[in-house]
């Protein structure tokens, strides 16, 4: 039995997008040409990281904002990943380390062409926001060494604690304002304009406020959402290069626009072959998804009517749904707390409780564990929080393996066998309630 | 004590995973406390300083069966964190009143939450080291978080932790590194004398002995072997670099000298070697530590390198002061920080023209056979070609 209808006007026949979704990747490839032809426009280009990214910072020193993770998984996307592994690896590096790494190193060796086929020039500043991932410091000492480019450490001390104290506050500010934004300053000839840094966090205020809108209308039943596959998407422009930027702001008004109205006629989400008709299982997921075989893992979900209605990925580059926003009135300060909040500089204890909470506001049958072979981030220890979860909601917990960008991770069968095992446990389990309060 | 004598006292103290030694330490005095602190740095003195014994816990080698340990990670994560686990979970840290967890790297991260909440009735702390070294801006968060540290080993020890007991704990420490420096010296002057094999036994030994027995242990090591000519044999010297985490089992470490090499310089016990010289006892003993962490101190692969060009220098300062032909590049498996750092470094050492090899071991590598086949080709291709 199908769970998706086709929808017959869709844009593009052979995959369906929500209009906001078409809107997202035109300022994504926009993003990659202006990448592409800075250096000609006379304009620097910087590359920093996804969670712990100064985006509106950066955007006051007009830099054409790179970003080498996004920039591996669109190559991901584009099945470009696999070979430019095996290029690194090929050149040295050893098959146990980040395959985002690698990606961008292949990236480099093979002449350094962006995802859109476009060349990507080397950046003029390595803003390394070490937040919430140890091997970003690697990353960026690594390819210091071709870019031969000034590199500027954030380094964002870890919530150890599950608290921000005013030590770590004061030592993210500190480092953002004596060294961040003087190198700015230096590479891009530009000044400093605090006036400018608020007027963009104002847009990212209201972009921020809408998507979490988005993100929160997955607590309806049905969900007009997936908050993993599709969240991706939502996420994009916020965790990226155009949180600040007037576009995105209309952007997430018109994603909010959409999905209420969605909500409102009681649809589900849409997928690549259509909406979502049934909604038979309802879940939430830990770790970042497989990038190489994107739609194919989605479609094991949706085929069987199971929606992701909340997920951590969706809280890499910031966790607003617990409150944060970035702060016109103390801008620094709020761009501190925004790096020391991402969800990976979360303790564990932290993490397991945000996961309990999406189950029980979101009314999820339970938690699926994507772990990433790639990111000991993410997934060192998730074992414990499978059974802390499970231990403390009742609710079923599986476990499947797969990676961010390398192709030779991902299992479709072995993960199609998975998932179908658990939805088929969660089924019996509700059947075994019903008989019981019967 | 003979040669013999110590070199088996520090390998039963090596092989005890039930670290009776400390637990005896405890018994000797009511009210003494233990904390066990991962790879690769803490500030012990302060530990030390609370009246408290240091433990340095670096995984459970290969004589440990790893079986409740597995069952919290996926096969492609090293193996120190597991076997840690499985210490904890087996009762064998008991003796352990808490336990800190430098920031290494993301597994090691991750591992103090998990150990908060797997020993809820533990003292437990994730002790941040800063990645920025400008005394005003990392310094000052570093030396905030040494107090919290101190003033949380105060509440726990019932005694608020004064600077006189940071500058005695300062000195004593400042004295053992020193012993561990003449140790060094002492085996890159005389590798045969001093074989990797007992030096790292000795080493790590200073992982579950007070420092001051430890600093007297070390010099009767050098005082007894001096006094006991042994063959020499012509090895090749090497540095091994990247076991500064995860140890590979002894029976690597022998089977690389038996291979033909002499190990002049490593990175095992990091700890005991990380700051290069001594910390002054003068002035604020926190702001003394800081100022010697971030601008005394060694390099690794979990600290970052402000500039390109300081991209292994602290190896090829190691390679030159010590004589060494070439470096055996030795990493745990899935150890990030080691294996992103080694193309860098190879790329240094490429530059220098100086040799190397390179392989992963797990803690519990059990064939050493390809090992020995790979650093006896190594030892044999600097012997032929090297001096050529």
């Amino acid at each position: 039995m199908s769970t998706v209808t086709p929808i017959k006007d869709a844009k593009k026949k052979e995959v369906v997008k929500e209009d906001a979704m078409w809107i997202q990747k035109e300022l994504i490839n926009k993003n990659y040409h202006e990448i592409a032809t800075a250096h000609e426009t006379g304009r620097k280009v910087s590359a920093t990281f996804v969670p712990g990214n100064l985006n509106e910072l950066l955007m006051c020193f007009d830099f054409a904002r790179r970003l080498p993770e996004t920039d591996a998984l669109q190559n991901g996307l584009r099945k470009k990943s696999g070979k430019m592994i095996m290029d690194a690896e090929r050149d040295g590096h050893s098959e146990d380390v980040c395959t985002y790494v690698k990606t961008d190193l292949g990236m480099m060796l093979q002449g350094q062409m962006g995802p859109t086929g476009e060349p990507m020039p080397n950046p003029d500043l390595l803003l390394l926001s070490y937040t919430g991932c140890f091997t970003f410091m690697k990353w960026f000492e690594l390819v210091r060494q071709k870019y031969n480019c000034e590199t500027i450490m954030l380094h964002t001390p870890y919530q150890g604690d599950g608290k921000i104290s005013p030590a770590m506050r004061d030592y993210v500010v500190k480092q953002i304002k004596e060294k961040v934004i003087p190198a700015c300053e230096r590479i891009s000839g530009k000044k400093f304009d605090i006036d400018l840094l608020r007027q963009y966090m104002k847009e990212s205020v209201k972009a921020e406020e809408d998507l979490v809108r988005v993100l929160q209308t997955a607590k309806h039943r049905p969900s007009p959402i997936d908050g993993y596959f599709g969240a991706v998407y939502y996420i994009g422009p916020m965790f990226t290069a155009f949180r600040g930027v007037p576009e995105a702001t209309k952007f997430y008004r018109l994603l909010r626009e959409e999905v209420e109205q969605r909500m409102r006629e009681g649809k589900g989400p849409i997928t690549p072959d259509g909406e979502m008709t049934e909604e038979n299982y309802r879940l939430v997921v830990e770790g970042p998804p497989n990038w190489t075989s994107f739609r194919d893992f989605w479609k094991m979900f949706y085929e069987e009517g199971a929606v992701v209605v909340a997920s951590t990925y969706a809280k890499v580059g910031g966790v607003y749904d617990f409150g944060f926003r970035h702060d016109p009135e103390h801008p620094i300060e709020s761009l501190a707390d925004y790096c020391l909040g991402c969800y990976t500089n979360l303790n564990f204890p932290q993490r397991i409780d945000m996961i309990c909470k999406y189950i029980d506001e979101y009314q999820a049958d339970g938690l699926l564990i994507n772990s990433i072979k790639s990111c000991n981030s993410f997934s060192a220890g998730q074992l414990l929080i499978l059974r802390e979860v499970e231990k403390r909601t009742g609710k079923p917990a599986a476990f499947i393996e797969t990676d961010l960008v390398d192709p030779r991770y991902f299992s479709g069968a072995n993960v199609k066998n998975r998932l179908e095992s658990y939805l088929q446990m969660i089924k019996q389990k509700r059947t075994a309630a019903a008989a019981a309060v019967a | 004590m003979t040669v013999q004598d110590i070199v088996k006292r520090c390998e039963h103290l090596f092989e005890d995973l039930d670290f009776n030694v400390v637990s005896e330490w405890k018994a000797a005095q009511p009210g003494r406390k233990a904390i066990g602190y991962m790879p690769i740095y803490v500030p012990r003195e302060i530990v030390h300083a609370a009246g408290m014994l240091p433990v340095g816990i670096f995984g459970g080698g290969d004589q440990l069966e790893v079986i409740q340990g597995d069952a919290y990670y996926q096969s492609y994560i090293c193996r120190i964190p597991r076997s840690t686990i499985e210490l904890g979970l087996t009762g064998r840290l008991d003796c352990l009143d808490g336990m800190l967890f430098p920031s290494i790297c993301d597994v090691i991260r991750n591992l103090s939450g998990m150990w908060q909440i797997l020993f809820k009735d533990k003292y437990v702390k994730y002790f941040d080291v800063p990645q920025d070294y400008a005394d005003e801006v990392g310094g000052k968060f570093y030396i905030h978080e040494m107090q919290a540290l101190r003033t949380d080993l105060g509440r726990l020890a019932g005694k608020e932790i004064s600077d006189e007991d940071l500058k005695k704990s300062i000195a004593v420490y400042n004295e053992n590194r020193k012993a561990v420096r003449e140790l060094y010296a002492y085996r890159a002057q005389k590798p045969w004398q001093a074989p990797t094999s007992e030096v790292y036994l000795v080493l790590r030994a200073g992982c579950v002995l007070p420092p001051e027995e430890h600093t007297k242990l070390i010099r009767s090591y050098i005082a007894e072997t001096n006094s006991v000519e042994r063959p020499k044999r012509d090895n090749a010297r090497v540095v091994l670099n990247g076991s500064f985490c995860e140890q590979p089992p002894l029976g690597l470490i022998k089977s690389i000298e038996m291979a033909g090499c002499y190990v002049v310089d490593d990175d095992f016990q990091l700890c005991q070697s990380w700051l290069l010289d001594d910390v002054s006892v003068e002035g604020n003993p926190l702001e003394e530590l800081s100022k010697a962490f971030l601008h005394r101190s060694a390099q690794t692969a979990s600290k970052y390198d402000d500039k390109k060009e300081d991209k292994g220098k602290h190896l090829l300062r190691q390679v030159k002061s010590r004589g060494a032909e070439g470096v055996v590049f030795a990493m745990a498996s899935f150890c990030d920080p080691a294996l992103l750092e080694r193309p860098m470094l190879q790329d240094v050492l490429n530059k220098h023209k100086i040799p190397y090899t390179a392989f992963k071991f797990a803690e519990n590598t059990g064939q050493m056979a390809p090992i020995r086949e790979q650093a006896g080709t190594f030892a044999d291709s600097i012997k032929l070609w090297s001096a050529a």
